[in-house]
Protein backbone atom coordinates (compact mmCIF):
# COMPACT_ATOMS: atom_id res chain seq x y z
CA UNK A 1 0.00 0.00 0.00
CA UNK A 2 3.15 2.25 -0.02
CA UNK A 3 2.44 5.16 -2.08
CA UNK A 4 5.22 6.47 -5.00
CA UNK A 5 5.77 10.32 -5.28
CA UNK A 6 4.98 10.37 -8.40
CA UNK A 7 0.97 9.52 -7.15
CA UNK A 8 0.78 12.94 -4.89
CA UNK A 9 0.62 16.29 -5.82
CA UNK A 10 3.48 18.80 -3.70
CA UNK A 11 0.49 20.23 -2.11
CA UNK A 12 -1.28 16.97 -1.03
CA UNK A 13 1.94 15.89 0.02
CA UNK A 14 2.20 18.55 1.78
CA UNK A 15 -0.72 18.42 3.81
CA UNK A 16 0.03 14.97 5.26
CA UNK A 17 3.44 15.91 6.10
CA UNK A 18 1.77 18.65 8.45
CA UNK A 19 -0.87 15.82 9.64
CA UNK A 20 1.64 12.95 10.26
CA UNK A 21 4.20 15.68 11.81
CA UNK A 22 1.32 16.61 14.22
CA UNK A 23 1.03 13.10 15.32
CA UNK A 24 4.48 12.37 15.57
CA UNK A 25 5.20 15.96 17.76
CA UNK A 26 2.58 14.37 19.94
CA UNK A 27 3.90 11.10 19.87
CA UNK A 28 7.52 12.45 21.07
CA UNK A 29 5.53 14.84 23.77
CA UNK A 30 4.42 11.51 25.54
CA UNK A 31 7.44 9.25 24.94
CA UNK A 32 9.21 12.11 26.73
CA UNK A 33 6.75 12.49 29.23
CA UNK A 34 7.64 8.81 29.75
CA UNK A 35 10.84 9.57 30.52
CA UNK A 36 11.96 6.21 29.55
CA UNK A 37 15.36 6.09 27.95
CA UNK A 38 14.97 1.72 27.76
CA UNK A 39 12.16 2.57 24.87
CA UNK A 40 14.15 3.93 22.67
CA UNK A 41 16.70 1.11 21.94
CA UNK A 42 13.83 -1.23 21.66
CA UNK A 43 11.57 1.04 19.33
CA UNK A 44 14.72 0.59 17.09
CA UNK A 45 15.21 -2.72 17.35
CA UNK A 46 11.78 -3.79 16.87
CA UNK A 47 11.35 -1.73 14.31
CA UNK A 48 14.50 -3.51 12.34
CA UNK A 49 12.30 -6.79 13.06
CA UNK A 50 9.28 -5.65 11.37
CA UNK A 51 11.36 -4.96 8.49
CA UNK A 52 13.18 -8.24 8.76
CA UNK A 53 9.46 -10.09 9.56
CA UNK A 54 8.42 -8.68 6.32
CA UNK A 55 10.95 -10.39 4.42
CA UNK A 56 9.37 -13.53 5.59
CA UNK A 57 6.51 -15.21 3.17
CA UNK A 58 3.71 -17.45 5.08
CA UNK A 59 1.78 -19.26 3.26
CA UNK A 60 -1.90 -19.10 2.94
CA UNK A 61 -3.75 -22.04 3.67
CA UNK A 62 -6.04 -23.54 0.52
CA UNK A 63 -4.23 -20.77 -1.58
CA UNK A 64 -1.21 -21.17 -3.86
CA UNK A 65 -0.15 -17.42 -2.45
CA UNK A 66 1.54 -15.94 0.68
CA UNK A 67 0.92 -13.10 2.95
CA UNK A 68 2.99 -10.64 5.09
CA UNK A 69 2.90 -9.64 8.95
CA UNK A 70 1.18 -6.40 9.81
CA UNK A 71 3.38 -4.41 10.96
CA UNK A 72 1.52 -1.35 12.74
CA UNK A 73 -0.94 -3.54 14.52
CA UNK A 74 1.76 -5.91 15.76
CA UNK A 75 4.00 -2.92 17.18
CA UNK A 76 1.12 -0.46 18.63
CA UNK A 77 0.49 -4.49 20.51
CA UNK A 78 3.85 -4.64 21.75
CA UNK A 79 5.11 -0.64 22.12
CA UNK A 80 1.41 0.94 22.34
CA UNK A 81 0.56 4.11 19.81
CA UNK A 82 2.86 6.30 20.22
CA UNK A 83 6.24 4.73 20.34
CA UNK A 84 4.74 2.10 17.82
CA UNK A 85 3.57 5.26 15.43
CA UNK A 86 7.12 6.56 15.81
CA UNK A 87 8.82 3.29 14.90
CA UNK A 88 6.73 2.76 11.78
CA UNK A 89 7.58 6.38 10.92
CA UNK A 90 11.47 4.98 10.95
CA UNK A 91 10.03 1.61 9.01
CA UNK A 92 8.59 3.83 6.46
CA UNK A 93 11.43 6.24 5.80
CA UNK A 94 14.24 2.99 5.93
CA UNK A 95 12.15 1.44 3.30
CA UNK A 96 11.57 4.61 1.19
CA UNK A 97 15.60 5.02 0.84
CA UNK A 98 17.01 1.72 0.53
CA UNK A 99 14.08 -0.62 -1.22
CA UNK A 100 12.20 2.34 -2.90
CA UNK A 101 9.17 1.55 -1.23
CA UNK A 102 7.79 4.48 -0.52
CA UNK A 103 9.13 7.75 -1.21
CA UNK A 104 10.19 10.50 0.38
CA UNK A 105 7.87 12.79 -0.86
CA UNK A 106 5.16 10.69 0.12
CA UNK A 107 6.75 9.70 3.10
CA UNK A 108 3.86 12.27 5.51
CA UNK A 109 1.14 10.28 2.94
CA UNK A 110 3.02 6.29 3.65
CA UNK A 111 2.98 7.41 7.56
CA UNK A 112 -0.75 8.32 8.00
CA UNK A 113 -1.99 5.47 5.68
CA UNK A 114 -0.28 3.00 7.75
CA UNK A 115 1.40 3.96 11.11
CA UNK A 116 -1.62 6.42 12.16
CA UNK A 117 -3.98 3.68 11.32
CA UNK A 118 -2.49 0.82 12.18
CA UNK A 119 -0.83 2.16 15.46
CA UNK A 120 -3.50 4.97 17.14
CA UNK A 121 -6.93 3.51 15.78
CA UNK A 122 -5.80 -0.17 15.63
CA UNK A 123 -4.29 0.46 19.41
CA UNK A 124 -6.80 2.76 20.93
CA UNK A 125 -10.09 2.10 19.42
CA UNK A 126 -9.52 -1.72 18.80
CA UNK A 127 -6.86 -3.46 20.69
CA UNK A 128 -7.32 -1.29 24.35
CA UNK A 129 -10.66 -1.47 24.66
CA UNK A 130 -11.22 -5.45 24.04
CA UNK A 131 -8.25 -5.99 26.09
CA UNK A 132 -8.99 -3.83 28.93
CA UNK A 133 -10.31 -6.20 31.15
CA UNK A 134 -7.36 -8.63 30.02
CA UNK A 135 -6.19 -10.79 27.33
CA UNK A 136 -7.42 -14.31 26.30
CA UNK A 137 -6.73 -15.67 23.08
CA UNK A 138 -10.16 -15.12 21.13
CA UNK A 139 -9.34 -11.62 22.37
CA UNK A 140 -6.50 -11.22 20.54
CA UNK A 141 -7.63 -13.05 16.99
CA UNK A 142 -10.47 -11.30 16.95
CA UNK A 143 -8.85 -7.55 17.91
CA UNK A 144 -5.66 -8.66 15.40
CA UNK A 145 -8.04 -9.32 12.20
CA UNK A 146 -10.52 -6.59 13.31
CA UNK A 147 -7.62 -3.98 13.79
CA UNK A 148 -5.82 -5.01 10.12
CA UNK A 149 -8.67 -5.23 7.52
CA UNK A 150 -10.42 -1.47 9.53
CA UNK A 151 -6.27 0.08 9.40
CA UNK A 152 -5.99 -1.12 6.06
CA UNK A 153 -9.16 -0.63 4.56
CA UNK A 154 -8.85 3.64 6.24
CA UNK A 155 -5.67 3.39 4.40
CA UNK A 156 -6.51 1.89 1.33
CA UNK A 157 -9.19 4.53 1.31
CA UNK A 158 -7.23 7.63 2.00
CA UNK A 159 -5.07 6.33 -1.02
CA UNK A 160 -7.35 6.80 -2.97
CA UNK A 161 -8.37 10.41 -2.12
CA UNK A 162 -4.98 11.27 -1.95
CA UNK A 163 -4.38 10.05 -5.45
CA UNK A 164 -7.67 11.61 -7.03
CA UNK A 165 -6.79 14.92 -4.39
CA UNK A 166 -3.87 14.96 -6.47
CA UNK A 167 -5.05 15.00 -10.29
CA UNK A 168 -3.40 11.90 -11.13
CA UNK A 169 -5.95 9.64 -12.56
CA UNK A 170 -8.91 10.06 -14.82
CA UNK A 171 -10.01 7.14 -12.97
CA UNK A 172 -13.56 8.07 -11.14
CA UNK A 173 -14.15 7.83 -7.38
CA UNK A 174 -16.28 4.97 -7.18
CA UNK A 175 -14.05 2.52 -10.07
CA UNK A 176 -10.96 3.42 -7.35
CA UNK A 177 -12.76 2.56 -4.40
CA UNK A 178 -14.16 -0.26 -5.83
CA UNK A 179 -10.84 -2.01 -6.75
CA UNK A 180 -8.98 -0.69 -4.16
CA UNK A 181 -11.14 -1.73 -0.77
CA UNK A 182 -11.66 -5.17 -1.82
CA UNK A 183 -7.81 -5.70 -2.57
CA UNK A 184 -7.24 -4.57 0.90
CA UNK A 185 -9.47 -6.36 2.31
CA UNK A 186 -8.35 -10.19 1.51
CA UNK A 187 -4.63 -8.98 2.51
CA UNK A 188 -5.53 -7.55 5.54
CA UNK A 189 -7.68 -10.60 7.00
CA UNK A 190 -4.71 -12.70 5.99
CA UNK A 191 -2.25 -10.10 8.04
CA UNK A 192 -4.50 -10.24 10.99
CA UNK A 193 -3.79 -13.95 10.83
CA UNK A 194 -0.44 -14.12 10.83
CA UNK A 195 -0.46 -11.06 13.61
CA UNK A 196 -3.11 -12.91 15.85
CA UNK A 197 -0.84 -16.14 15.46
CA UNK A 198 2.10 -14.09 16.67
CA UNK A 199 0.42 -12.37 19.30
CA UNK A 200 -1.12 -15.42 20.70
CA UNK A 201 2.02 -17.37 21.30
CA UNK A 202 3.47 -14.06 22.98
CA UNK A 203 0.52 -14.35 25.53
CA UNK A 204 1.23 -17.44 26.12
CA UNK A 205 5.07 -17.46 27.00
CA UNK A 206 5.53 -14.01 27.59
CA UNK A 207 2.63 -11.97 28.33
CA UNK A 208 4.24 -8.58 30.10
CA UNK A 209 5.33 -7.88 26.43
CA UNK A 210 1.50 -7.32 25.08
CA UNK A 211 0.89 -3.42 25.48
CA UNK A 212 -2.69 -2.43 27.06
CA UNK A 213 -3.57 -5.43 28.66
CA UNK A 214 -5.72 -5.20 31.82
CA UNK A 215 -5.87 -1.26 31.64
CA UNK A 216 -9.26 -0.70 32.39
CA UNK A 217 -8.55 2.05 35.50
CA UNK A 218 -5.02 3.37 33.76
CA UNK A 219 -5.88 6.89 32.53
CA UNK A 220 -2.37 8.50 31.54
CA UNK A 221 -1.71 8.61 28.15
CA UNK A 222 -5.23 7.84 27.02
CA UNK A 223 -7.15 9.33 24.28
CA UNK A 224 -10.89 8.80 24.21
CA UNK A 225 -13.01 8.07 21.44
CA UNK A 226 -14.24 11.22 21.44
CA UNK A 227 -11.14 13.04 20.95
CA UNK A 228 -9.64 10.35 18.42
CA UNK A 229 -12.99 10.51 16.23
CA UNK A 230 -12.44 14.03 17.11
CA UNK A 231 -9.20 14.46 15.28
CA UNK A 232 -10.26 12.02 12.38
CA UNK A 233 -12.84 14.17 11.49
CA UNK A 234 -10.77 17.80 11.51
CA UNK A 235 -8.18 16.09 9.86
CA UNK A 236 -10.68 14.90 6.99
CA UNK A 237 -12.12 18.00 6.72
CA UNK A 238 -9.03 19.96 6.33
CA UNK A 239 -8.27 17.39 3.81
CA UNK A 240 -11.00 17.91 1.77
CA UNK A 241 -11.39 21.32 2.01
CA UNK A 242 -7.80 22.88 2.09
CA UNK A 243 -6.09 20.28 -0.39
CA UNK A 244 -9.04 21.05 -2.77
CA UNK A 245 -8.91 24.81 -2.77
CA UNK A 246 -4.56 24.52 -3.23
CA UNK A 247 -5.46 22.20 -6.39
CA UNK A 248 -7.90 24.11 -8.10
CA UNK A 249 -7.12 27.76 -7.09
CA UNK A 250 -3.23 27.83 -6.41
CA UNK A 251 -2.10 25.38 -9.28
CA UNK A 252 1.59 26.83 -9.69
CA UNK A 253 3.09 28.27 -6.44
CA UNK A 254 5.79 29.80 -8.53
CA UNK A 255 2.61 31.91 -10.17
CA UNK A 256 1.43 32.33 -6.68
CA UNK A 257 4.51 33.68 -5.27
CA UNK A 258 5.08 36.20 -8.16
CA UNK A 259 1.66 37.30 -7.81
CA UNK A 260 1.90 38.38 -4.36
CA UNK A 261 5.57 39.71 -4.73
CA UNK A 262 4.74 41.79 -8.14
CA UNK A 263 1.13 41.50 -8.47
CA UNK A 264 1.38 39.84 -11.95
CA UNK A 265 1.56 36.35 -12.62
CA UNK A 266 3.64 37.15 -15.52
CA UNK A 267 6.42 39.80 -15.35
CA UNK A 268 7.14 41.65 -18.31
CA UNK A 269 9.85 43.69 -19.68
CA UNK A 270 10.98 45.81 -22.52
CA UNK A 271 13.99 48.22 -23.86
CA UNK A 272 17.68 47.45 -24.38
CA UNK A 273 18.56 44.08 -22.93
CA UNK A 274 15.65 42.59 -23.06
CA UNK A 275 14.75 43.51 -27.03
CA UNK A 276 18.39 42.45 -27.84
CA UNK A 277 17.90 39.12 -25.97
CA UNK A 278 14.59 38.41 -27.25
CA UNK A 279 15.69 39.22 -30.91
CA UNK A 280 18.29 36.78 -30.68
CA UNK A 281 15.65 34.31 -28.83
CA UNK A 282 13.41 34.23 -32.16
CA UNK A 283 16.45 33.77 -34.70
CA UNK A 284 18.08 30.66 -32.37
CA UNK A 285 14.76 29.23 -32.03
CA UNK A 286 14.49 26.34 -34.29
CA UNK A 287 11.59 25.08 -32.57
CA UNK A 288 8.97 27.56 -31.84
CA UNK A 289 5.22 27.45 -30.81
CA UNK A 290 5.71 25.09 -27.51
CA UNK A 291 2.08 24.16 -27.19
CA UNK A 292 -1.04 21.95 -27.22
CA UNK A 293 -3.61 22.17 -28.94
CA UNK A 294 -6.61 23.52 -27.40
CA UNK A 295 -4.62 23.04 -23.92
CA UNK A 296 -3.52 26.06 -21.54
CA UNK A 297 -0.67 23.75 -19.98
CA UNK A 298 2.20 24.79 -18.51
CA UNK A 299 4.79 24.43 -20.90
CA UNK A 300 2.49 22.58 -22.89
CA UNK A 301 3.68 19.18 -24.95
CA UNK A 302 4.06 19.59 -28.51
CA UNK A 303 6.51 17.16 -30.68
CA UNK A 304 9.18 20.19 -31.33
CA UNK A 305 8.60 20.94 -27.47
CA UNK A 306 9.56 17.25 -26.89
CA UNK A 307 12.39 17.01 -28.89
CA UNK A 308 14.01 20.10 -28.16
CA UNK A 309 13.24 18.46 -24.39
CA UNK A 310 15.09 15.21 -25.37
CA UNK A 311 17.99 17.31 -27.25
CA UNK A 312 18.81 19.73 -23.71
CA UNK A 313 18.79 16.24 -21.84
CA UNK A 314 20.90 14.27 -24.39
CA UNK A 315 23.23 17.79 -24.64
CA UNK A 316 23.88 17.65 -21.02
CA UNK A 317 23.98 14.11 -19.61
CA UNK A 318 26.56 13.59 -22.82
CA UNK A 319 28.56 16.74 -21.26
CA UNK A 320 28.65 15.06 -17.54
CA UNK A 321 29.96 11.66 -19.31
CA UNK A 322 32.52 13.77 -21.09
CA UNK A 323 33.43 15.09 -17.78
CA UNK A 324 33.25 11.61 -15.95
CA UNK A 325 35.61 10.09 -18.52
CA UNK A 326 38.20 12.85 -18.25
CA UNK A 327 38.01 12.33 -14.53
CA UNK A 328 38.89 8.91 -14.49
CA UNK A 329 41.77 9.34 -16.92
CA UNK A 330 43.03 12.06 -14.66
CA UNK A 331 43.00 9.94 -11.98
CA UNK A 332 44.45 6.63 -13.92
CA UNK A 333 47.27 9.18 -14.83
CA UNK B 1 19.51 -17.02 -4.39
CA UNK B 2 16.80 -16.39 -2.10
CA UNK B 3 14.61 -13.34 -1.77
CA UNK B 4 15.97 -12.15 1.85
CA UNK B 5 19.49 -12.72 0.02
CA UNK B 6 18.60 -10.28 -2.34
CA UNK B 7 17.21 -7.67 -0.41
CA UNK B 8 20.64 -8.46 2.34
CA UNK B 9 22.66 -7.98 -0.88
CA UNK B 10 21.15 -4.70 -1.93
CA UNK B 11 21.90 -2.83 1.55
CA UNK B 12 25.12 -4.47 1.55
CA UNK B 13 25.79 -2.93 -2.17
CA UNK B 14 24.37 0.23 -1.15
CA UNK B 15 26.58 0.13 1.85
CA UNK B 16 29.92 0.14 0.03
CA UNK B 17 28.61 2.91 -2.70
CA UNK B 18 27.85 5.01 0.20
CA UNK B 19 31.91 4.57 1.78
CA UNK B 20 33.54 5.25 -1.23
CA UNK B 21 35.82 8.73 -1.82
CA UNK B 22 33.47 10.41 -4.84
CA UNK B 23 33.23 13.97 -3.82
CA UNK B 24 29.29 13.22 -4.32
CA UNK B 25 30.08 10.81 -1.64
CA UNK B 26 32.08 14.02 0.15
CA UNK B 27 29.71 16.26 -0.13
CA UNK B 28 27.58 18.09 3.04
CA UNK B 29 24.32 15.74 3.27
CA UNK B 30 21.95 18.34 4.17
CA UNK B 31 22.45 19.56 0.24
CA UNK B 32 21.99 16.39 -0.57
CA UNK B 33 19.23 15.48 1.45
CA UNK B 34 17.13 18.99 0.55
CA UNK B 35 18.47 18.93 -2.80
CA UNK B 36 16.30 15.78 -3.82
CA UNK B 37 13.13 16.42 -1.83
CA UNK B 38 13.38 19.52 -3.79
CA UNK B 39 13.98 17.91 -7.00
CA UNK B 40 10.93 15.53 -6.77
CA UNK B 41 9.01 18.74 -5.52
CA UNK B 42 9.48 20.28 -8.46
CA UNK B 43 9.45 17.28 -10.59
CA UNK B 44 5.63 15.91 -9.59
CA UNK B 45 4.46 19.30 -9.48
CA UNK B 46 4.79 19.85 -13.36
CA UNK B 47 1.44 19.64 -15.43
CA UNK B 48 0.02 16.01 -16.54
CA UNK B 49 0.37 17.21 -19.84
CA UNK B 50 3.23 19.31 -19.58
CA UNK B 51 5.77 16.35 -20.88
CA UNK B 52 7.88 17.99 -22.48
CA UNK B 53 9.26 19.95 -19.16
CA UNK B 54 9.29 16.34 -17.45
CA UNK B 55 11.31 15.10 -20.14
CA UNK B 56 13.83 17.93 -19.64
CA UNK B 57 13.97 17.33 -15.39
CA UNK B 58 15.88 13.77 -16.40
CA UNK B 59 18.84 16.56 -16.12
CA UNK B 60 19.51 15.94 -12.90
CA UNK B 61 19.80 12.20 -12.06
CA UNK B 62 20.86 11.43 -15.28
CA UNK B 63 23.54 13.74 -15.22
CA UNK B 64 24.17 13.27 -11.60
CA UNK B 65 24.39 8.85 -12.18
CA UNK B 66 27.63 10.05 -14.53
CA UNK B 67 29.02 12.49 -11.70
CA UNK B 68 28.39 10.09 -8.57
CA UNK B 69 29.45 7.06 -11.06
CA UNK B 70 26.79 5.32 -10.16
CA UNK B 71 24.74 2.22 -12.34
CA UNK B 72 21.52 3.14 -13.71
CA UNK B 73 21.06 -0.48 -14.00
CA UNK B 74 20.97 -0.84 -10.35
CA UNK B 75 18.20 2.20 -10.12
CA UNK B 76 16.03 0.47 -12.67
CA UNK B 77 15.82 -2.24 -10.84
CA UNK B 78 14.68 -0.33 -7.78
CA UNK B 79 11.72 0.31 -9.44
CA UNK B 80 9.99 -3.28 -9.62
CA UNK B 81 8.57 -2.34 -6.24
CA UNK B 82 6.94 1.48 -7.41
CA UNK B 83 6.31 0.70 -11.04
CA UNK B 84 3.54 -1.68 -10.76
CA UNK B 85 1.15 0.91 -8.91
CA UNK B 86 2.40 3.70 -10.68
CA UNK B 87 0.82 1.44 -13.90
CA UNK B 88 -2.25 0.58 -12.44
CA UNK B 89 -2.98 4.10 -11.34
CA UNK B 90 -1.72 5.71 -14.63
CA UNK B 91 -2.74 2.99 -16.91
CA UNK B 92 -6.78 4.08 -17.15
CA UNK B 93 -6.09 7.67 -18.41
CA UNK B 94 -5.43 6.63 -22.38
CA UNK B 95 -8.98 4.82 -21.70
CA UNK B 96 -11.19 8.05 -19.72
CA UNK B 97 -8.97 10.66 -21.58
CA UNK B 98 -9.22 10.33 -25.25
CA UNK B 99 -9.10 14.04 -26.56
CA UNK B 100 -6.25 13.99 -29.23
CA UNK B 101 -3.12 16.64 -27.72
CA UNK B 102 -1.03 15.89 -30.22
CA UNK B 103 0.17 14.54 -33.38
CA UNK B 104 3.45 12.41 -33.86
CA UNK B 105 3.94 12.49 -37.35
CA UNK B 106 0.48 10.74 -38.63
CA UNK B 107 -0.42 9.62 -35.51
CA UNK B 108 -2.72 11.15 -33.31
CA UNK B 109 -1.58 10.94 -29.42
CA UNK B 110 -4.47 11.38 -26.88
CA UNK B 111 -4.41 13.31 -23.43
CA UNK B 112 -4.58 10.21 -21.87
CA UNK B 113 -1.03 8.57 -23.34
CA UNK B 114 0.68 11.90 -22.47
CA UNK B 115 -0.74 11.96 -18.85
CA UNK B 116 0.30 8.25 -18.35
CA UNK B 117 3.84 9.11 -19.90
CA UNK B 118 4.26 11.45 -17.83
CA UNK B 119 3.33 9.71 -14.72
CA UNK B 120 5.38 7.05 -15.35
CA UNK B 121 8.22 9.80 -15.98
CA UNK B 122 7.69 11.45 -12.64
CA UNK B 123 7.77 7.62 -10.64
CA UNK B 124 10.83 6.93 -12.76
CA UNK B 125 12.92 10.26 -11.60
CA UNK B 126 11.46 9.73 -7.83
CA UNK B 127 12.91 6.57 -7.25
CA UNK B 128 16.37 7.60 -9.32
CA UNK B 129 16.91 10.81 -7.51
CA UNK B 130 16.37 8.70 -4.18
CA UNK B 131 18.85 6.21 -5.09
CA UNK B 132 21.11 8.86 -5.80
CA UNK B 133 20.65 10.50 -2.26
CA UNK B 134 20.82 6.64 -0.94
CA UNK B 135 23.99 5.74 -3.03
CA UNK B 136 26.09 8.65 -1.57
CA UNK B 137 25.13 9.22 1.79
CA UNK B 138 25.17 7.14 5.05
CA UNK B 139 22.55 6.74 7.18
CA UNK B 140 24.58 8.69 9.62
CA UNK B 141 24.79 11.16 7.50
CA UNK B 142 21.21 11.62 6.55
CA UNK B 143 20.58 11.02 10.13
CA UNK B 144 22.92 14.34 10.38
CA UNK B 145 21.06 16.03 8.44
CA UNK B 146 17.92 15.58 10.09
CA UNK B 147 19.29 16.68 12.67
CA UNK B 148 20.33 19.69 11.35
CA UNK B 149 16.57 20.30 9.88
CA UNK B 150 15.33 19.81 13.86
CA UNK B 151 13.60 16.54 13.40
CA UNK B 152 13.44 15.40 17.28
CA UNK B 153 16.09 13.19 18.51
CA UNK B 154 13.98 10.62 19.44
CA UNK B 155 12.45 10.03 15.31
CA UNK B 156 16.22 10.13 14.41
CA UNK B 157 18.09 7.28 17.08
CA UNK B 158 15.05 5.23 16.03
CA UNK B 159 15.57 5.26 11.97
CA UNK B 160 19.11 4.94 12.85
CA UNK B 161 19.44 2.32 15.89
CA UNK B 162 16.66 0.72 12.77
CA UNK B 163 19.35 0.86 10.04
CA UNK B 164 21.89 -0.84 12.43
CA UNK B 165 19.91 -3.81 13.06
CA UNK B 166 17.91 -4.56 9.89
CA UNK B 167 21.46 -6.30 8.37
CA UNK B 168 21.33 -7.89 11.85
CA UNK B 169 17.68 -9.33 12.03
CA UNK B 170 17.81 -9.66 7.87
CA UNK B 171 20.62 -12.08 8.21
CA UNK B 172 18.56 -13.97 11.31
CA UNK B 173 15.17 -14.13 8.83
CA UNK B 174 17.86 -15.64 6.46
CA UNK B 175 18.58 -18.36 8.46
CA UNK B 176 15.10 -18.87 10.00
CA UNK B 177 14.08 -19.92 6.06
CA UNK B 178 16.68 -21.30 5.01
CA UNK B 179 16.47 -23.75 8.23
CA UNK B 180 12.57 -24.04 7.83
CA UNK B 181 12.91 -24.96 4.34
CA UNK B 182 15.10 -27.54 5.31
CA UNK B 183 12.62 -29.09 7.14
CA UNK B 184 9.65 -28.46 5.23
CA UNK B 185 11.17 -29.11 1.65
CA UNK B 186 9.16 -28.14 -1.78
CA UNK B 187 6.72 -25.97 0.59
CA UNK B 188 6.05 -22.17 -0.61
CA UNK B 189 6.20 -20.42 2.77
CA UNK B 190 5.69 -20.70 6.62
CA UNK B 191 3.01 -22.76 7.45
CA UNK B 192 -0.18 -21.88 9.26
CA UNK B 193 0.81 -24.15 12.42
CA UNK B 194 4.39 -22.57 12.51
CA UNK B 195 3.34 -18.82 12.24
CA UNK B 196 3.23 -18.33 15.87
CA UNK B 197 5.89 -20.25 17.23
CA UNK B 198 8.51 -19.08 15.17
CA UNK B 199 7.96 -15.60 14.66
CA UNK B 200 6.70 -15.44 18.05
CA UNK B 201 9.92 -16.38 19.32
CA UNK B 202 12.35 -14.84 16.94
CA UNK B 203 9.99 -11.42 18.24
CA UNK B 204 10.80 -12.49 22.28
CA UNK B 205 14.88 -12.84 20.75
CA UNK B 206 14.42 -9.74 19.84
CA UNK B 207 13.05 -8.37 22.31
CA UNK B 208 15.41 -9.75 24.83
CA UNK B 209 18.19 -8.10 22.61
CA UNK B 210 16.70 -5.04 22.65
CA UNK B 211 17.34 -4.86 26.38
CA UNK B 212 20.55 -6.15 26.12
CA UNK B 213 21.36 -3.31 23.36
CA UNK B 214 19.87 -0.42 25.66
CA UNK B 215 22.42 -1.82 28.56
CA UNK B 216 25.31 -1.87 26.00
CA UNK B 217 24.65 1.57 25.38
CA UNK B 218 23.95 2.59 28.92
CA UNK B 219 26.96 1.27 29.79
CA UNK B 220 29.01 3.38 27.35
CA UNK B 221 27.44 6.59 28.54
CA UNK B 222 23.89 6.94 26.53
CA UNK B 223 21.47 9.19 28.33
CA UNK B 224 19.07 9.76 25.93
CA UNK B 225 21.98 11.58 23.58
CA UNK B 226 23.05 9.79 20.20
CA UNK B 227 26.09 11.18 17.91
CA UNK B 228 24.69 11.76 14.51
CA UNK B 229 27.50 11.63 11.41
CA UNK B 230 30.33 13.96 11.87
CA UNK B 231 29.54 17.75 12.66
CA UNK B 232 30.30 19.12 9.33
CA UNK B 233 29.78 22.84 8.29
CA UNK B 234 28.73 23.86 4.83
CA UNK B 235 31.14 24.59 2.30
CA UNK B 236 30.87 27.85 -0.50
CA UNK B 237 31.16 24.62 -2.90
CA UNK B 238 28.42 22.94 -1.47
CA UNK B 239 26.35 26.31 -1.46
CA UNK B 240 27.61 26.22 -5.47
CA UNK B 241 26.28 23.05 -6.28
CA UNK B 242 22.64 23.73 -4.31
CA UNK B 243 22.27 27.25 -5.76
CA UNK B 244 23.43 26.03 -9.44
CA UNK B 245 20.54 22.79 -9.41
CA UNK B 246 17.75 25.06 -7.52
CA UNK B 247 18.33 27.67 -10.22
CA UNK B 248 18.38 25.23 -13.14
CA UNK B 249 14.84 23.48 -11.58
CA UNK B 250 13.29 26.55 -11.70
CA UNK B 251 14.53 27.41 -15.01
CA UNK B 252 12.97 24.37 -16.25
CA UNK B 253 9.42 24.23 -14.29
CA UNK B 254 8.93 28.41 -15.71
CA UNK B 255 10.43 26.73 -19.76
CA UNK B 256 13.13 28.37 -21.49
Amino acid sequence: MHMADALLSPAVAGTMYVASAGVAAYSIKKIREEDDNKKVPVMGVMGAFVFATQMLNFTIPGTGSSGHLCGGMLLSALLGPYAGFLTMIGVLLVQGLFFADGGLLALGANVWNMAFYGCFLGSMLIWKPIMKKGASKAKIIASSILGCVLTLQLGAFSVTLETLASGITELPFGVFVATMQPIHLAIGFVEGLITAAVLVFIHEARPEFLWGVGAEDERAGKLSKKATIGVIAVVAALFAGVVSLFASAFPDGLEWSMENVAGTAELEATGGIYDIVASIQNITSFLPDYAFKHSEAAAGTSVSGLVGGIIVVALLVAISYVVRLGSKKTKSE
Amino acid sequence: MSGIEKQLREIDKLNTLQQRDQWMCLMHPLVKLCLTIIYIGFVVSCHKYSLSTVVIFAVYPFMMFNFADLSLRDAIYRMRLILPIVLAVGIFNPIMDREVVMHLGNVAVSGGVVSMITLMLKGFYAVLSAYLLIATTTIEDICYALRRLHVPKILVTVILLIDRYIYILGREAERIMTAYKLRAPSQKGIHYKAWGPLVGQWLIRSMERAQVVYESMTLRGYRGEYDYGKKRKLSAKDILFFTVWLVAFVVIRRGF
